[in-house]
């Protein structure tokens, strides 16, 4: 599989949030706000590309009975690094992403690519992986919290487009949340259903 | 087998160890910038160093920090930093200022748990016009209250018990501020 | 007491781990098609969180902020709840079978669940005493308990009823979790 293809079947075709349905807490409880949403997405995919690169380079050192607790280790070393540079250079976002950040350690889209992916391939087709989850859960981060900031408070990405008082505060809470992804899981399906009707006819 | 384990770990333990240390001063500085980024933002004009001469007082049942704010060594107001336990959801923190009247100068909410687009508001929502504003009020005469509750300040609509619970620690911190007045003047 | 009680009321229904923290939604989300695998998976939590919720405020108190390597904590906490699922899962098979036959398939699940380490850090960042830590882990597991079973039994009904194709399982689960949320709102502020 060559690098970008790869990334494409991470990104589209196994959509970790749409498709596969994993790492849903920090999609519902980070997805206020479209930055906030990017933000939360970056942040794990950086994670994500560092431990698929460490895990991949290290599979042939670790046997296979202790394999999980060592990935566990990698993975929850890297989020405390980045745990620790949030803290130092961008406290604003630390305080806003609170305790979802040292929960990338239990997202399971990190121990589920670890598993199904590094472990199995080299080294550049892991970051490849990397890039294409990420690319696929912060693309989707980013458009629920920009739905979400758009039906509740009228603007996207703090760029106001209609008066605040007119936007329904539902969507910013936590009902919001749930009720939204609902949606855009079932748009997803249904345009993927379409475009696979389309291909075989 | 436990050995690859063990090693992982120290490995990752240097690691972390090495990286915390270097960052430590960034991070310490990272969290000093916000209060002083706080306190400047709510008192003016001094040229002292409010965060090295900070104090605490007692006011009430409660410890208040304080950030003495200093012109030529002369007195021109305080930051006091206090909090309350009644929010909607939990602990909100502010710095406000005062003059050595005690009048409002301003405020900031430091953390927060409140609803967003609802309590939340409250960062901007008493510096609006008209009855929200509490800038300049003075709760040492008459500790302030929303309208709901019969006093003169128009609480966030819809967020009551965030806009009470953010009056309390601003009482407070007018409190504590006062009786750090009293006790300059009286050392001198 | 009281302050035991505004803990229990608090974590149970105002600031549900599911609802209105957004954690252990993949759990939620998984393993609430069936009545019985909700029960299952909440009490096999409830177990868990409550262990483990001990053993990590023990290591945090006693050891990492001795030795002044709170910088440790991610790694350590994860580790021991991994540990602690092993150790769970080998005693249960040996001293019940009939009980790792019921909830021990939910156990290699757990690891992962994000309420769990979730938790563990919250009470050492809330600086919880060693008592109220355990009181509100079994609160906080108790809530996910009670948010698992009412969905499990609203899904099995939702089963029979004509829903649209592209929202058929999850997308519709989504929707009655936030209708559910909604409800939950009305605790806010209590306590």
């Amino acid at each position: 599989m060559n690098f970008f293809k790869t990334i494409y079947h991470s990104a589209v075709l196994e959509n970790p949030t749409f498709v596969l349905l994993l790492g849903m807490c920090p999609t519902l409880g980070t997805t206020s706000s479209a930055i906030n949403g990017m933000s939360m997405g970056l942040a794990t995919t950086g994670v994500l590309i560092c431990s698929n690169a460490a895990i991949s380079g290290i599979k042939n050192l670790v046997p296979d009975k202790v394999r999980i607790p060592v990935y566990i280790v990698v993975i929850a070393t890297f989020v405390t690094l980045l745990q620790m540079l949030l803290q130092a250079y961008a406290p604003a976002l630390n305080d806003s992403l609170g305790i979802f950040i040292p929960l990338i350690v239990v997202n399971c889209i990190l121990l589920g690519r670890a598993e199904a992916f590094a472990s199995r391939h080299n080294v550049a087709s892991s970051v490849a992986d990397g890039i294409g989850s990420g690319l696929g859960f912060t693309v989707a981060r980013t458009l629920l919290g920009a739905c979400r900031e758009l039906l509740g408070s009228g603007s996207i990405a703090s760029l106001s487009i209609y008066p605040e008082s007119w936007g329904a505060l539902l969507f910013i809470l936590a009902p919001g949340a749930f009720i939204m992804l609902g949606f855009l899981i079932a748009i997803y399906r249904y345009l993927q259903a379409k475009s696979t009707k389309k291909h075989s006819a | 087998m436990a050995g690859v384990l063990t090693i992982t770990t120290m490995i990752a333990g240097f690691l972390l160890g090495y990286v915390y240390r270097s960052t430590a001063e960034a991070r310490d500085k990272a969290s000093s910038d916000k209060l002083v980024g706080a306190i400047s933002q709510v008192v003016s004009g001094f040229d002292n160093d409010p965060v090295s001469s900070k104090t605490t007082v007692t006011a009430g049942s409660s410890q208040i920090t304080i950030y003495p704010a200093t012109h030529d060594g002369r007195l021109i107001g305080c930051a006091a930093e206090s909090s309350s336990d009644n929010g909607f959801s939990g602990k909100i923190t502010i710095v406000a200022g005062f003059d050595p009247d005690g009048n409002i100068l301003g405020y900031e909410v430091t953390s927060h748990a409140e609803t967003p687009g609802l309590g939340a508001k409250m960062n901007d929502w008493f510096r609006g016009t008209g009855s929200r504003s509490v800038i300049g009020r003075n709760p040492s005469s008459r500790p302030l209250k929303v309208s709901k509750d019969g006093g003169e300040v128009d609480g966030i609509t819809a967020a009551t018990i965030s806009s009470r619970a953010f009056l309390e620690a601003l009482n407070i911190a007018s409190e504590g501020a006062m009786t750090y007045f009293r006790q300059s003047t009286e050392n001198k | 007491m009281l302050e035991y009680l505004a803990i229990i009321i608090t974590a149970i229904f105002v600031n549900n781990i599911v609802f209105a923290q957004f954690l252990g939604i993949c759990p939620f989300l998984g393993v609430s098609s069936r009545l019985t695998n909700a029960t299952g998976m909440g009490i096999a939590v409830t177990v868990v969180m409550v262990i483990s919720t001990l053993v990590t405020s023990l290591l945090q108190n006693y050891v990492l902020v001795p030795l002044q390597m709170e910088y440790m904590q991610t790694i350590l906490f994860i580790l021991v709840i991994a540990a602690l699922v092993q150790m769970l899962e080998i005693i249960m098979k040996k001293v019940s079978p009939a009980l790792y036959v019921a909830l021990g398939v939910f156990l290699p699940l757990i690891t992962t669940n994000c309420a769990v380490l979730g938790v563990a850090i919250m009470v050492t960042q809330k600086g919880m005493s060693l008592t109220q830590s355990v009181v509100y882990a079994f609160a906080t597991a108790i809530g996910f308990l009670m948010a698992l079973v009412i969905f499990a039994g609203i899904r099995e009904q939702l089963e029979l009823a004509d829903v649209p194709r592209p929202m058929r399982g999850v997308p519709i689960a989504l929707i009655t979790a936030g209708i559910l949320a909604m409800a939950f709102m009305g605790f806010a502020g209590i306590g």
